[in-house]
């Protein structure tokens, strides 16, 4: 970093996007849903099942609105954003690869401290887990690395290999700063005006703090989470009847209604009861003995969506 | 898991090539008499075994097959004969015929040639590799052939200088070895022979033996502390041992934070730099937390980049502090006395309520105990209540939820903040004491009395639902709980019962039973485990928990234990044990009852015979004894009881005691009942093992 300017924020997503996809991923834009992290997208927890490979990478924004500090803490964000790679299946010399993409990023592995450190990831509310790595560099956690074993509560097989970058983190470590605020996030190649992350999101930080912490409705945010869970239960149920249809009651299954059968809708209704949740989870709104109640009622969402996305997959390839 | 798998591999290999005969006789190689050693990094793990044979010696064995008389009909093998022969692959005409006790029989001589060490290892390493214990696994290749902790990248196997292909996991075993992975680059290293497997490697930045690197790396925390003078680095084996399987190359760098941290309790300090960040903690020649931290790396450390990583993890540890910081103040914002109400918000099970309602039961508890006269002189009535209440309300804290493991240390410390009087504070600071056996019990007999009662009032509610711990499985922690009153009452030298304990908290009797069975044991493990208390002397001094409330149990147990230990090595004391363990096989032999043991005195008063003697000796001496046990001196009661022995020689020596008078018989076998009686009461000496 010693007489090159380090990369700004979106040199820094550039630069990580450029190298996956020139090591073969497709490049897929954030999902535009709330989610909580990179693998709630569907490009992942959908796509890890079943046996078709696929390497992805995209950025995503996360929302954890209990982790927002109305922008005054200058290391916790309400969003933060998630480098996020599949590789399906992970090449052998996975942890090579993602050290190639450090250098990339201009951090001369021999003058910082690398470790990986065991570390095993675990979603229960998505009945998926893996093992992998938390991987440091110089006592920062910059990046979690896993090897995706379960989703949905099924076996995968093949199974991911899922790398999950901090881009904050790492361009705080980058460009040497305290507070992610002060993160660069552009610099005008004319005029060399820089945009720090502050100007770009500091507003968004203090309202949706204020919006999750104090304004929620809480009894709304209820109905949400009611109204979503019921529309995904319905469209669950439909769905099992379409991949698995009563001989008796009905004619024999069809291929393009289960083609068209929108159980990604039916994830994006989960996600919203998710995302419902952690708004009242911030809000305070849900005790202790509630949580684990409402936590498997999503559980149940999620892990049907899985189930169902699995048995559709098959039945495709499958050529009903 | 690196460390078990570690030393599972080598007790696998080692014990598979002994199996295998390809070890020389005589020579055991996990002895100092034989070489095994085991290697291992976060990512790899070796084996060297030395004194292997080259090839399996050859096997020559008689084998027994059918009765002749089958075998031959007029002379000529039938197909039994043929199947035998044909089994042991020798011809029919090589076939010997035995005598043996049922008739005669065909015999076969097998030659089992030896196959090649490098037949045997390639054959049978692969099975011990995928049986290698690991407790999270993960697969990785199509149709989950083998579970290992990560994928297998490569393998090298090396008998003498020649490379035997073990196939696992779909490598092939080659010479072919990495270094560390920055400073060595991918370049492979060709492993000349074992013995330079080690020297190899270092070239490769990778010190692959454990301890080395564990010596490595305390003598760099030594070295790099001692840039500050008079500091030192807090010792944390722990912590070492983590770093060590973490590195490759350690190294160690000296960091630095601001002296305004220092402000925050060392507690938070040390937890966020040890649980955290796994840094060693700095303190000063007065033993107070200094402003510095020790980082291991996996790197070496030059003029370039040194400063570069400890800025890195300056900050990191700086963003920590200041997260911590914020936590600690927030926190302030609501005293401890309102979070108390909060805590009915907060589960503590969800067929038990809420910890609002744990603590009341515990308040209640608690005050089962205090109303006797020695403790309403150790403890305030309202210091403890105030304790019980509020031991709870960090759980309501930012701080705790951060740091769960803090629990009961921040509330203590909010508590002191809080002007709370220091013995409410302390005793909240010190309710999870012991976390282990080796760990400290509460300082006050308050904190002690919070600590027994949180924990058997969780023992107690667990139990009602059938959450007792069963084999390996102890999901909610109750034997660590268990031992921790166990540990408390016996070294705060409680005047309380375990069965009082039990029975004031829970009203159910088989709940009470079962907690009773449960107790017992973890005193047993506490006497043999904590105090080193063998098994035989546990056994006779025998645990009981007696229904009284204020005898305490332990102690009770502990004390003759402790008499027994004192003594047990001395001859008089080994000799009188021998003749009790005698008496008693005899009364076993005689199937005599031994509750039979009443002696008529006036019978023996005035006689000198031998058994006279020794009955009149017995009986005197017995009530001395008992008077030395009641005054609870039992050293003395026990060398009382030696000198019995004179008299127990001579009667041994000159009575029959199974006369051929059954009257005569019968009163010889009650006296022996009286003696093992009247001794019995400090142990059941007859159960001690008695060297030679």
């Amino acid at each position: 970093m010693v007489g090159k300017k380090a990369l700004t924020f979106q040199e820094l997503l550039f630069t990580l996007q450029r190298f996956w996809a020139e090591h073969g991923c497709v490049l897929q834009q954030p999902y535009d849903l709330e989610v909580g992290a990179g693998t709630m997208s569907p490009d992942t927890f959908l796509r890890v099942l079943g046996p078709k490979p696929i390497s992805i990478a995209y950025a995503q924004p996360s929302r954890r609105p209990a982790d927002g500090r109305y922008g005054e803490n200058p290391n916790r964000l309400f969003r933060h954003t998630q480098l996020q790679v599949i590789l399906k299946p992970p090449p052998e010399r996975v942890q090579e690869l993602y050290l190639e993409s450090l250098v990339a990023i201009g951090i001369d592995l021999r003058q910082h401290d690398i470790k990986f450190e065991e570390d095993n990831w675990e979603w229960p509310v998505g009945g998926a887990w893996g093992v992998g790595w938390q991987v440091m560099l110089d006592g920062q956690e910059i990046t979690q690395f896993t090897y995706f074993q379960q989703c949905g509560g099924m076996d995968l097989d093949p199974i991911s290999g899922e790398i999950t970058y901090g881009l904050e983190r790492i361009a705080q470590f980058l460009q040497d700063l305290d507070s992610i605020y002060d993160i660069v996030w552009s610099r005008d190649p004319v005029t060399g005006k820089e945009l720090t992350y502050g100007d770009v999101r500091l507003h968004e930080e203090q309202q949706f703090s204020a919006y999750s912490f104090d304004y929620a409705d809480v009894d709304k945010l209820w109905q949400h989470l009611n109204l979503y869970e019921a529309e995904c239960l319905g469209l669950l149920e439909q769905g099992r009847e379409v991949m698995d249809p009563n001989p008796d009651t009905s004619g024999p299954p069809d291929r393009q209604k289960i083609e068209r059968f929108p159980t990604m809708g039916a994830y994006e209704l989960a996600l919203k009861c998710s995302h419902a949740f952690n708004l009242l989870d911030a809000r305070g709104a849900i005790s202790v003995t509630e949580r684990v109640g409402v936590m498997a009622r999503i559980r149940t969402l999620i892990v049907g969506v899985a189930k169902l996305f699995a048995q559709q997959e098959q039945l495709k390839a499958g050529g009903v | 898991m690196i460390p078990g798998a570690e030393a599972e591999l080598l007790r696998r290999t080692v014990a598979m090539l002994e199996r295998a005969r390809l070890v020389p006789k005589g020579i055991a190689p996990l002895d100092p008499s034989g070489f095994a050693k085991s290697y291992s990094t976060p990512r790899r793990l070796a084996v060297w075994v030395k004194d292997v044979l080259d090839k399996q010696a050859t096997l020559t064995e008689e084998v027994t097959g059918p009765a002749v008389k089958i075998a031959f009909k007029e002379g000529v093998p039938t197909p039994a004969a043929e199947a035998f022969a044909r089994k042991n692959g020798v011809p029919v005409s090589e076939l010997k015929r035995i005598e043996t006790p049922k008739g005669e029989y065909l015999s076969a001589t097998v030659v089992q040639k030896g196959r090649t060490a490098a037949e045997v290892i390639a054959a049978e390493m692969p099975k011990e590799l995928a049986a290698i214990y690991w407790a999270k696994n993960m697969y990785w290749r199509a149709g989950k052939p083998e579970r290992f902790v990560r994928p297998v990248l490569w393998m090298a196997c090396l008998l003498g200088d020649a490379v035997v292909p073990v196939e696992f996991a779909g490598k092939t075993a080659a010479r072919a070895t990495y270094g560390h992975r920055v400073l060595a680059g991918g370049a492979a290293i060709e492993i000349e022979a074992p013995g330079s497997y080690g020297t190899q490697l270092a070239q490769a930045f990778v010190c692959v033996d454990v301890e080395v690197r564990r010596q490595r790396i305390r003598k760099a925390l030594d070295h790099v502390t001692r840039k500050v003078a008079g500091a030192r680095w807090r010792e944390d084996e722990a912590l070492v041992d983590g770093v060590t399987h973490l590195t490759e190359w350690p190294s160690v760098l000296l960091g630095n934070f601001e002296a305004a941290y220092l402000e925050l309790p060392e507690e938070v300090l040390v937890t966020v730099m040890r649980d955290h960040q796994k840094y060693f903690a700095v303190e000063d020649a007065a033993g107070k937390l200094a402003p510095h931290f020790l980082a291991v790396l996996n790197i070496e450390t030059n003029a370039v980049n040194e400063p570069i990583i400890r800025q890195g993890n300056e900050r990191v540890l700086r963003a920590r502090f200041n997260d911590a910081r914020f936590f600690w103040e927030f926190d302030q914002r609501i005293p401890l006395r309102e979070r108390a109400k909060l805590l009915e918000n907060v589960t503590f099970q969800k067929d038990l309520g809420s910890y609002a309602e744990k603590t009341e039961r515990v308040l209640k508890l608690v005050k089962q105990f205090t109303w006797m006269p020695w403790f309403t002189e150790q403890v305030k009535e309202g210091e403890l209540g105030e304790a019980v209440l509020l031991s709870k309300a960090d759980l309501t804290t930012e701080l705790v939820k951060e740091f769960t493991e803090l629990q009961g240390v921040v509330g203590g410390l909010y508590a002191r903040a809080q002007g709370l009087p220091a013995v409410v504070a302390d005793a909240i600071y010190d309710q999870y004491k012991p976390a282990s056996g080796d760990d400290d019990v509460p300082r006050s007999v308050t904190g002690a009395l919070l600590g027994v009662a949180d924990r058997a009032d969780t023992i107690a509610g667990m139990f009602g639902l059938g959450f007792e711990p069963t084999g390996s499985k102890d999901p909610f922690a109750l034997r660590r709980a268990a031992n921790g009153i166990v540990k408390i009452l016996a070294e705060k030298d409680l005047p309380l019962s375990l069965h009082w304990i039990i029975e004031k908290s829970t009203e159910n009797q088989d709940v009470a039973a079962k907690m009773r069975d449960f107790f017992r044991e973890r005193v047993v493990f506490y006497l043999r485990e904590v105090r080193g208390i063998p098994y035989d002397v546990v056994d006779a001094v025998g645990v009981e928990l007696r229904p009284s409330q204020s005898n305490n149990d332990i102690l009770f147990v502990l004390v003759r234990a402790e008499a027994i230990m004192a003594v047990r090595g001395r001859k008089e004391f080994q000799a009188i044990v021998s003749s009790f363990k005698r008496m008693k096989n005899i009364l076993e032999q005689a199937k005599f009852p031994l509750d039979d043991r009443n002696i008529d005195l006036r019978y023996y008063k005035g006689r000198t015979d031998a058994e006279a003697v020794f009955a009149l000796k017995a009986f005197e001496l017995s009530r001395e004894v008992e008077q030395l046990y009641y005054r609870n001196e039992l050293l003395e009661a026990l060398e009382k009881m030696s000198t019995l022995q004179p008299e127990i020689d001579v009667f041994f020596e000159s009575v029959m005691v199974m006369d051929p008078d059954p009257e005569v018989r019968h009163r010889r076998l009650q006296l022996l009942a009286f003696v093992l009686f009247r001794f019995s009461q400090i142990a059941d000496f007859s159960k001690l093992v008695i060297a030679g």
